[in-house]
C-alpha cells in the first residue's frame, strides 16, 4: 500500500513539475502574422459542427493569405480548441489558444459554450461565432459579433414564412429538449407562431440521451392531425426523424432551420426521405453560384471527400468578415489585443460582406442582418423557394 | 493508542500541507508572472473536481458503496446556488451572497442526498450503482425543464417555455436546456478571489472528510463496509452511518457544484451527465480507495491531463485514454505492484551497500 | 388500439435493448465485471460491416462474418491487455475504471479512423414489414429478426452455459473464482472465452442497432451500452433470460412513458420505474438471492 501511495506521489510530482515548467507563451518579437484561434467541439457528440468550421477556417485564411492577407499580414490558424460542447472545456480551450498567441477568434461553434467564453473574452479579444445561435452568445461585450440567425430569429421567421407562405395552419413541433440550440429556437417558435396565424397541435421532444427512437413521438403527430413538423434539430437526428416518418408512413410536410443543411450528405443517406422537406438556411452545398461551387470544391480537396454544411459555410465568411474589417481598421500583428478588438469592433459596423451566406452588416449589438434563404429539396437538391 | 491518533492528525496536516504548498507555489508563480493563462483559467476547476472526489471517496472508499450519480448531487448544488445569486443580485453585497449561496448550495444537495440515500440505501453492490446512476439521470431530466424568473409579482416556476409569462421588467433566470447563464459577471468584483476560495473550500472538505473519518461515527461507517453483518451484530445502525456519510458526500458535492456554477458565465444541465459522475469516480478509484490525498492529486492530474494535451490536436483524447489504461493497470494490478516493490527494495538495497562501502 | 400500437413500438424498442443486453450480461455475469467498453464494442462492429460492404464492397453475409470474428477477436484482445492484469487487484473497482479508458480508446480511434460526421447505415436486412388487422398494425421487418434473433441467442447461450462442458466452467468461475480453479477449471480460458462470446454478439447487436436506427458516428455505441447496463441489472445480474426480459420491458416502459405521461421527461420515467422494481426486489426481475455468510 505504501509504496504505490509512493509512485503515485512521483508520478505526482513529475506530473506537477512538468505542468509547471510548461512554457508561458513568448511573444516573438517583431511577429509579422496574426493569429486566429477556432473553438469548437472536435471531439464528443457535435464532433462533426467543430471540424467543418474549422475545415473552412482553414480554407478561407489560405485563400486570405494567397491575396494580402489581413491589411498585408500573413494569417496563421492555431491548432483547434477542442471544447467537446462543454462551456468549461471553452474556457480552457480559450485560455489555452491565447496563450498560443490568439488575437481574434473564429468561435464558438455552439451556443453554450459562447456564452461562456464570451464572458471572458468581452472587451479583451475580438469573438466572431460562425454558429452559436443563442442570444447570449455575444452579449457580454461590444467586441462580440454573430455571422449565424439567433434562435429567436430563426424560430420567428420560420413561423413567419410557414403563415405567410400558407403552408399550413396546424402546426407540431419535434425537437431536442436537452439541446440549447434546438430548445431556443423551439421556444421561440412556438412563441411566435400564434401571431403567425398558426396552431402547434403537437409540441413533442426527446433528448439527446435518448435520440433513436421517434416511433411514439411521430404517432402522437400523426394522431394530431398536424399538416406540417418543424425540426429545429440537427441534420443527424432529423435524417432519423425523417427516415422513421416515412416508414410509420406519414404524409406530412417537413421544415427546418439552418441545423438541418448537411441532411443531403449524410454518407449513405436515401435522400428520396428528403424529399419535399423545407429548410431556412443561408447557405446551400448545391448553389450554382461560383463562389459557393469554388468553395466546396476546395472542402472536398481538404477533407478528402466531405461536403460542407453552412457551419462550414459561416465560418468561411466570418474569416472574409474579419478581413475585410482588418483592412478598414488597418491593424497590425504587432497590436495587443484589447486594441485590435476596440478597433475591429468599430470597423465591423461598417463592414458589409457579400459572401456564401448572403449579403450582411452588422448592427451595434453583433447581430448579422441577412435574409435566411428557404429551400425545398427536389430530385435530392436544395431549389430555393420564392 | 495515542501515538496511532498522532500519526493519523500528522497525516492530516501533511495533506492540508501539500495544498497549502500548491497554493503558495501557484501564487508566486502567478504573481512573477510565470503561470500561464490556460493554468491559472483551471485553477478553479481543478478546486471543483478535487472536492467533488475527496467527497466522493466519503461514499465509495469509507462508505463502500458505488456510487454513478455524484455529479447529479452536484448539479442541485449549482443550480440551487446559481439561482438563489441570481434572485438576491441586488439585494445583498458579493461576499455574503456568496457565502450563502455556498451554504444553500451545500444544503439543497445534502437535502437530496437524504431523500434519494433512504431508499439507495436498501440496496446493494451494482444494484445501488445502478439506482445512483438512476437518480442522477432523474434530477438531470427534471431540472431541464424548469423555467424559473422573478418579475414584480413574485417568483414563477413553469415546465414549458409556452408557459413561462412574466409581467414587464422581469428577468428570466432559468431557461430549461438554455440553463442560467451570466452568473459569473455577478461576481465581477471577487472573480479575482475563486482561485483562494476554492483552496479554502478543498481545505475545508479535508477538514470535513478527515475529522468524520478518524471520528467516532467514521468507525462506525468504516465497520459497516467491511463487515456489514458483524457491523449490525454490535449493535451499529448500520443504514443511519451510511446515510451520514452519502449526505455530507452530497451536501461537499454540492459545494463542488457551487464553485463550478459561479466560476462559468454558463451552466447547462446536459454536462452533469453520468459522465461527469464516472469522471469522478475515475478520480477516486487512480487516487486509492479511502485515500483522500489521492482523490485530490489524481483530480489534478486527471483534469488537468487533457488540457495540457492540447499540442496533440486530434491526438489528445486518444493518448488521454492510453495514458488513463496505463496509469490504472501501473497503480492497480498486482504484478505492477510487485514489480514496483521489487524497484524499491533494489535501489534501497544499492544505497544500503553504498553506504556500507 | 393505440395500446397495442404503442406496445409494439415498446417491443420492437426493447428487442433491441435486449440483443445488446444478452451479450453485456455474458461478461457481466460470468467475469463480474461491468464492461463499461461493451457499447463501444458494439459501434466497432457496426463501423466493420459498413466498411465492409460500401468501402470493400463484399456480401452482407461475408460482411457480417468478418465483423463477428474481428470483435471476437478484439473482445479477446482487451480482455487480455486491460483487463487480465487487474483480475487480482484488491478492488474491483479498478477493472471498472480500466473499461472506461478502453471506452475512450475505442471512440477516439473510430473519430480518427472515421471521422465525425454521421453515416447512415445501409440496410442489411431486408425483410418485409408484416401488416395486421388490415393494416393498423405494422411490424418492422427488422423487429422480428431482432426478436428470433435474440430468442436464439438466449436459447443457445442458455443450453450452452448448463448443458457444455465450458458452459458449465463459467458457471463455476461466475461462483466461486479460486475454487473453480481448484476443481481444475481454468479460469484464463475460461474468460477469454466469455470476452469473446460477448464481443461477438455484441458485432451481431451493432448490426442490428444499427439496421433499426440506421444512423452510425463513433459515439453510436455509448448509451445503449449504458442501457444495457440498464436492461441487465432490471433483469437481475447474470440471469440470461433475465437480461432478455429486461431489455424488453425497458423498451416497452420508455415508450409507455413517452405516450402517456411525457416524452421530454422519458429517461426519468425509465429510471424511476428501474428505482421501483429494485426497491421491491433488490436483485432485479430473475437475479438470485444470495445469502451472506459471516
Amino acid at each position: 500500500m505504501r509504496n504505490w501511495k509512493k509512485a503515485l506521489s512521483v508520478t505526482a510530482a513529475v506530473a506537477m513539475a512538468a505542468t509547471m515548467a510548461m512554457p508561458v507563451s513568448v511573444f516573438a518579437e517583431g511577429d509579422e502574422t496574426f493569429k486566429i484561434g477556432v473553438i469548437g467541439p472536435m471531439t464528443g457528440d457535435y464532433a462533426q459542427y467543430g471540424t467543418n468550421v474549422y475545415n473552412a477556417a482553414q480554407i478561407a485564411i489560405n485563400e486570405v493569405n494567397e491575396n494580402g492577407g489581413f491589411n498585408g499580414y500573413q494569417v496563421e490558424l492555431l491548432a483547434a480548441g477542442d471544447d467537446m460542447g462543454d462551456p468549461e472545456k471553452a474556457v480552457n480551450a480559450y485560455n489555452d489558444l491565447l496563450d498560443k498567441g490568439m488575437q481574434m477568434l473564429c468561435g464558438t461553434v455552439t451556443s453554450g459554450s459562447c456564452i461562456a467564453v464570451g464572458a471572458e473574452a468581452a472587451e479583451s479579444t475580438f469573438l466572431f461565432t460562425p454558429s452559436a445561435t443563442a442570444v447570449d452568445s455575444i452579449t457580454s461585450g461590444s467586441n462580440e459579433f454573430r455571422m449565424c440567425f439567433t434562435d429567436p430569429a430563426q424560430g420567428a421567421k420560420s413561423a413567419q414564412y410557414i403563415g405567410e407562405h400558407g403552408l399550413a395552419t396546424k402546426v407540431a413541433v419535434l425537437y431536442d429538449s436537452m439541446a440549447d440550440y434546438n430548445s431556443g429556437v423551439h421556444d421561440s417558435f412556438v412563441e411566435a407562431a400564434e401571431e403567425n396565424g398558426l396552431e402547434v397541435v403537437a409540441d413533442e421532444a426527446y433528448t439527446t440521451d435518448n435520440n433513436t427512437d421517434y416511433s411514439v413521438q411521430l404517432k402522437k403527430i400523426a394522431d394530431s392531425g398536424a399538416e406540417l413538423l418543424f425540426l429545429p434539430n440537427y441534420y443527424s437526428d432529423n435524417a432519423l426523424i425523417l427516415q422513421q416518418a416515412s416508414e410509420a408512413g406519414m404524409d406530412i410536410k417537413f421544415f427546418g432551420v439552418d441545423g438541418m443543411d448537411g441532411i443531403l450528405n449524410v454518407e449513405n443517406f436515401d435522400t428520396s426521405l428528403a424529399e419535399g422537406a423545407m429548410l431556412l438556411t443561408p447557405f446551400s452545398a448545391t448553389a450554382e453560384d461560383e463562389a459557393s461551387q469554388a468553395f466546396v470544391k476546395s472542402y472536398n480537396e481538404l477533407t478528402g471527400g466531405e461536403t460542407p454544411n453552412q457551419f462550414a459555410a459561416d465560418a468561411y465568411d466570418v474569416i472574409y468578415a474579419m478581413k475585410a474589417a482588418a483592412d478598414a481598421a488597418e491593424i497590425t500583428p504587432d497590436m495587443a489585443n484589447e486594441d485590435i478588438s476596440a478597433a475591429m469592433s468599430e470597423a465591423m459596423l461598417s463592414t458589409e460582406l457579400d459572401g456564401l451566406t448572403g449579403k450582411a452588416k452588422w448592427t451595434e449589438d453583433g447581430e448579422c442582418d441577412k435574409e435566411p434563404k428557404a429551400f425545398v429539396i427536389e430530385d435530392g437538391a436544395y431549389k430555393e423557394m420564392e | 493508542m495515542k501515538t496511532k491518533m498522532n500519526k493519523t492528525t500528522k497525516n492530516n496536516f501533511v495533506t492540508y500541507g501539500i495544498v497549502i504548498l500548491l497554493f503558495v507555489i501557484v501564487q508566486t508563480l502567478s504573481a512573477t508572472g510565470n503561470l500561464s493563462r490556460l493554468l491559472t483559467g483551471l485553477l478553479v476547476p481543478l478546486c471543483v473536481y478535487t472536492i467533488a472526489a475527496v467527497s466522493l471517496n466519503l461514499v465509495v472508499g469509507f462508505s463502500g458503496e458505488l456510487s454513478l450519480g455524484h455529479a447529479g448531487f452536484m448539479c442541485v448544488g449549482a443550480y440551487s446556488s446559481a439561482l438563489f445569486s441570481h434572485m438576491t443580485a441586488d439585494a445583498l453585497p458579493s461576499v455574503p451572497r456568496f457565502i450563502l449561496a455556498i451554504l444553500v448550495g451545500a444544503v439543497v444537495a445534502g437535502i437530496f442526498g437524504i431523500l434519494i440515500g433512504i431508499p439507495v440505501l436498501r440496496l446493494r453492490g451494482d444494484y445501488l450503482a445502478i439506482v445512483t446512476l438512476a437518480f442522477g439521470e432523474i434530477i438531470k431530466n427534471l431540472i431541464n425543464i424548469l423555467y424559473v424568473g422573478v418579475d414584480a409579482n413574485g417568483i414563477h416556476v413553469a415546465t414549458t417555455s409556452a408557459g413561462f409569462k412574466l409581467a414587464a421588467g422581469g428577468k428570466k433566470i432559468m431557461k430549461g436546456a438554455l440553463g442560467i447563464s451570466g452568473t459569473s459577471a455577478l461576481y465581477k468584483d471577487i472573480k479575482g478571489q475563486f482561485f483562494l476560495i476554492g483552496v479554502i473550500l478543498v481545505l475545508l472538505t479535508l477538514f470535513i472528510v478527515q475529522n468524520l473519518v478518524n471520528s467516532r461515527s467514521g468507525r462506525a461507517i468504516m465497520s459497516t463496509r467491511d463487515n456489514r453483518i458483524a457491523a449490525e451484530s454490535v449493535g451499529i445502525n448500520v443504514t443511519k452511518y451510511k446515510l451520514l456519510a452519502f449526505t455530507v458526500s452530497a451536501a461537499l458535492a454540492g459545494v463542488a457544484g457551487v464553485l463550478y456554477a459561479h466560476n462559468l458565465s454558463m451552466l447547462k444541465v446536459s454536462v452533469f451527465d453520468y459522465n461527469m459522475s464516472i469522471l469522478i469516480l475515475v478520480y477516486v478509484v487512480l487516487g486509492g480507495i479511502g485515500n483522500l490525498r489521492g482523490s485530490m492529486i489524481a483530480a489534478i492530474i486527471l483534469y488537468a491531463l487533457p488540457e495540457l494535451l492540447r499540442g496533440f490536436a486530434n491526438y489528445r483524447m486518444l493518448i488521454y485514454a492510453i495514458v488513463l489504461i496505463v496509469m490504472m493497470l501501473f497503480n492497480w494490478a498486482p504484478a505492477a505492484r510487485n514489480w514496483r516493490s521489487r524497484m524499491v527494495e533494489k535501489f534501497k538495497g544499492g544505497k544500503m551497500k553504498k553506504e556500507a562501502a | 388500439m393505440s395500446f397495442i400500437s404503442y406496445l409494439k413500438d415498446g417491443i420492437s424498442l426493447g428487442s433491441i435493448y435486449a440483443i445488446i443486453a444478452l451479450g453485456y450480461t455474458m461478461v457481466y455475469g460470468i467475469a463480474k465485471m461491468l464492461n463499461f467498453a461493451h457499447g463501444d464494442v458494439i459501434m466497432v462492429g457496426a463501423f466493420v460491416i459498413l466498411t465492409a460492404i460500401t468501402k470493400a464492397g463484399l456480401p452482407p453475409a461475408a460482411a457480417i462474418l468478418i465483423s463477428v470474428v474481428f470483435c471476437t477477436v478484439l473482445g479477446i484482445v482487451i480482455e487480455k491487455i486491460a483487463y487480465r492484469p487487474l483480475r487480482k487487484a484488491s478492488s474491483n473497482l479498478a477493472v471498472l475504471i480500466t473499461a472506461i479508458g478502453v471506452s475512450y480508446l475505442l471512440q477516439n480511434l473510430a473519430l480518427l479512423i472515421f471521422g465525425a460526421d454521421a453515416k447512415s447505415f445501409v440496410t442489411v436486412i431486408d425483410v418485409p414489414s408484416v401488416s395486421l388487422f388490415g393494416g393498423q398494425l405494422v411490424i418492422k421487418g427488422i423487429t422480428i429478426v431482432t426478436i428470433v434473433v435474440s430468442v436464439i441467442i438466449m436459447v443457445a447461450l442458455t443450453f450452452f452455459v448448463q448443458k457444455t462442458k465450458p458452459g458449465r466452467a463459467m458457471q463455476a468461475v461466475s461462483e466461486d473464482r479460486d475454487a473453480a480453479q481448484l476443481m481444475g477449471v481454468n479460469v484464463n480460458a475460461t474468460i477469454s472465452l466469455t470476452f469473446a462470446i460477448g464481443s461477438g454478439l455484441a458485432a451481431i447487436a451493432g448490426l442490428l442497432l444499427c439496421s433499426a436506427y440506421p444512423t452510425l458516428t463513433p459515439y453510436t455505441g455509448a448509451m445503449p451500452g449504458i442501457k444495457a447496463f440498464v436492461a441487465a441489472v432490471f433483469g437481475g445480474i447474470g440471469s440470461i433470460p433475465g437480461a432478455m426480459v429486461g431489455g424488453i420491458l425497458l423498451g416497452v416502459i420508455e415508450i409507455f412513458g413517452k405516450a402517456y405521461i411525457s416524452s421530454q421527461v422519458a429517461d426519468a420515467i425509465v429510471f424511476a420505474v428501474l428505482i421501483i422494481v429494485l426497491l421491491v426486489k433488490p436483485t432485479g426481475l430473475f437475479g438470485k438471492n444470495i445469502q451472506e455468510k459471516v
